[in-house]
């Protein structure tokens, strides 16, 4: 996993609410055995309309999402996590998020930022108001810090810190237990089903 | 204090736990198909790992597969790459794999509780959101990412933090005509998309007990719909009649131990719930959405709701956006909305009783003028049974399509799509834009909604016919 630290970039507003993983990346896009080349997936249906706001010049290049509430709603899909990854995001600011798809950001390293819902569009408003302005997130710190000064503390757990900015694997960690987990299974009970 | 029926089961499978870290949840079940799977191989492969439990595991073939010609090769070669990786990975770490054509081959969530994998008390995931739906036997069961399905593949376990408890309690009867999907149609629109995010929610009371085992699944397998990762449903007498017999659950000695400790599994008296909601079953009517997201919806006897009826802006921008997009207008009865499509399917409402509801509705009618039906059985189990009982001969009189087993419309990743503009009504679970076909617009509605709707062209209940 790509650890996070710090990152310093600009940011686009995304104002709609249950933005589901269908629409980030579209269900054609699952298709795809490999991990790669999602971005060009991201937002497939919604990017056709040349009004959509990543379409627009003043948000080329930018690195943080800032969406409406429930963001990341319905399936599983980790595409979503890695269409966002690939096009060039490194963190994704909303008032809630569906659990899976926050669970798969924070497996690979997209840093998902909740804020209240009249904070994040405080953001948004900031951010159309001069596309240009840069902010700096700061996961030691948990601070999202605006280039004049204003300062927005977020909440992620300690453990979830520690695993993204050391960009530690889940698996390697949970292999350190690995006799805890034959043990367990020395108990389970005879009736549990096998599919073999 | 007493526990819930979610503590008991995740308590039961705590590997390990330490302060300030998620706990090591040890995994039952892990149930695999085509789409999720494929780069957590890869991962295993890169990593030089192997499957821990292959016991522990089985594969099908399901979101990709067409529902014609099912042993002709896939014509799309994105799909057929796909599946044939599938049935790769399978070979090379020893997975059982159910592949189409096979008489055990279907939907993921269809195919574990018909093996009677699916039991009591179990941890089951899926890289599919709608292993929700396994929680109506008193299973922990919810969806994952890819990168999960690895670290299950790699440990049979999972990092987890204990989720929160929700209660949702059904009182009362559910009058005749109203089905379990109209029941959490209501829920997720009375309770939001993000309702239950955090939570594992319990759906209690007189109403779900009463509901058959389809019935269950197909409110469990919603949870994911009112943002929470799990639905589970107090296992008792009508659990234990559905698993009785199937070819894995337990036999003999086994089966009286097993039944023993799956009475156990009910939340306590004096145990309690981080949030709760209450709801009166006789209150409910014929349910369908109207939007684009599952919490847009409304009994089928109101109107398109105006947004300016939402006082919540945010609510209201996407009632708005919803509207356009569904190309619908604000006061418009629900039963005035025409539709092309009849989608019949899905792991939400793919099994026999579902076809068994459609057909006693459309027995001796038609599928009106302009309206194409899909009837799409959740596995080839439930397509053989359907044609024991000459369901299928049924559909076909009316002019619906019989289909082979798969997911189908309900995401259109194989053929079965909607074209742009197109509308359906869908015992599906998803209305999202684009969700069926790119453009294309999605009531979802119960079997029962949905063949009646076939049969006038326009959002009907079988009252209406």
């Amino acid at each position: 996993m790509e650890a996070f630290t710090t990152h310093t970039g600009r940011a686009v507003p995304l104002r709609r609410s249950n933005v589901d993983t269908d629409q980030i990346i579209p269900a054609v896009w699952l298709k795809q055995v490999s991990r790669t080349g999602f971005e060009k997936g991201l937002f497939a249906a919604w990017r056709e309309d040349p009004g959509f706001v990543l379409n627009q010049p003043e948000y080329q290049g930018a690195s943080i999402l800032v969406a409406g509430p429930d963001f990341g709603t319905g399936s599983s899909r980790e595409h979503a996590v890695w269409a966002l990854q690939q096009y060039g995001f490194r963190a994704v600011v909303s008032a809630r998020f569906g659990d899976i798809f926050r669970n798969n950001a924070t497996k690979m390293g997209l840093l998902p930022i909740e804020l209240p819902e009249d904070a994040v569009e405080r953001l948004q408003d900031k951010i159309e108001a001069n596309p240009a302005k840069e902010f700096t997130i700061d996961l030691e710190r948990r601070e999202l810090r605006c280039d004049e000064g204003g300062v927005q503390t977020f909440e992620i757990d300690d453990y979830t810190r520690w695993r993204l900015l050391e960009g530690l694997d889940d698996i390697g960690l949970t292999l350190r237990h690995a006799d805890a987990i034959t043990a367990f299974e020395q108990n389970r009970e005879s009736w549990l089903p096998v599919t073999a | 204090m007493g526990r819930t029926l979610a503590d008991k089961v995740y308590d039961a499978h705590v590997v390990r736990s330490a302060e300030g870290e998620p706990d090591v949840l040890y995994i039952d079940l892990h149930l695999i198909h085509e789409v999720t799977s494929p780069q957590a191989f890869d991962g295993l492969r890169m990593a030089d790992r192997t499957v821990r439990r292959p016991d522990l595991t089985i594969a099908t073939e399901d979101h990709n597969v067409p529902t014609t010609d099912i042993l002709a090769p896939i014509a799309d070669p994105v799909s057929r790459t796909q599946v044939e990786t599938l049935r790769k990975n399978c070979a090379e770490f020893g997975v059982r794999l159910h592949p189409m054509g096979d008489a055990g081959q279907g939907i993921v969530h269809v195919i574990g509780p018909q093996l009677g994998l699916t039991q009591p008390g179990m941890t089951v995931v899926c890289g599919d959101s709608h292993t929700s739906t396994h929680g109506a036997f008193g299973a922990l069961a919810f969806g994952i990412g890819t990168s999960e399905v690895e670290h299950v593949l790699a440990t049979q376990t999972l990092s987890q933090r204990r989720p929160k408890m929700m209660a949702v309690t059904v009182d009362g009867e559910l009058p005749y005509g109203v089905t379990a999907k109209d029941l959490i149609l209501a829920i997720i629109t009375k309770i939001g998309t993000g309702g239950g995010q955090g939570h594992v929610i319990e759906y209690r009371g007189e109403a779900i007990r009463s509901l058959s085992m389809e019935g269950r699944m197909t409110v469990c397998n919603m949870s994911i719909e009112a943002g929470a990762r799990a639905g589970m449903i107090a296992p008792d007498e009508t659990t234990f009649a559905y698993l009785e017999g199937r070819p894995h659950a337990p036999s003999g000695a086994d089966w009286e131990a097993a039944k023993e400790y799956w009475r156990s599994l009910r939340t306590d008296d004096d145990a309690t719930f981080d949030k709760e909601v209450v709801i009166d079953a006789s209150e409910l009517t014929p349910f369908v959405t109207w939007g684009t997201n599952p919490g847009q919806g409304a009994p089928l006897s109101a109107s398109v709701p105006d947004p300016a009826s939402f006082e919540d802006p945010t609510r209201r921008a996407a009632a708005e956006r919803a509207l356009e997009y569904m190309g619908l207008t604000a006061g418009t009865s629900l039963r005035d909305v025409a539709v092309d499509t009849v989608f019949v399917g899905s792991c939400t409402n793919g099994r026999i009783e579902d076809l068994r509801a459609v057909a006693e509705v459309i027995k001796g009618r038609k599928v009106a003028d302009g309206v194409r039906m899909l009837v799409v059985p959740g596995s080839m189990k439930v397509k053989a049974q359907a044609e024991e009982e000459g369901l299928n001969e049924v559909f076909k009189a009316a002019g619906a399509e019989w289909r082979e087993a798969g997911c189908s419309m309900c995401l259109g990743m194989n053929p079965d799509q909607l074209k742009p503009g197109e509308r359906s009504a869908s015992t599906s679970n998803r209305n999202f834009e684009g969700r069926q076909g790119k453009g294309g617009r999605t009531h979802l509605v119960s079997p029962a909604v949905a063949a009646a709707t076939a049969v006038t062209g326009r959002l009907s209940a079988p009252a209406d016919l």
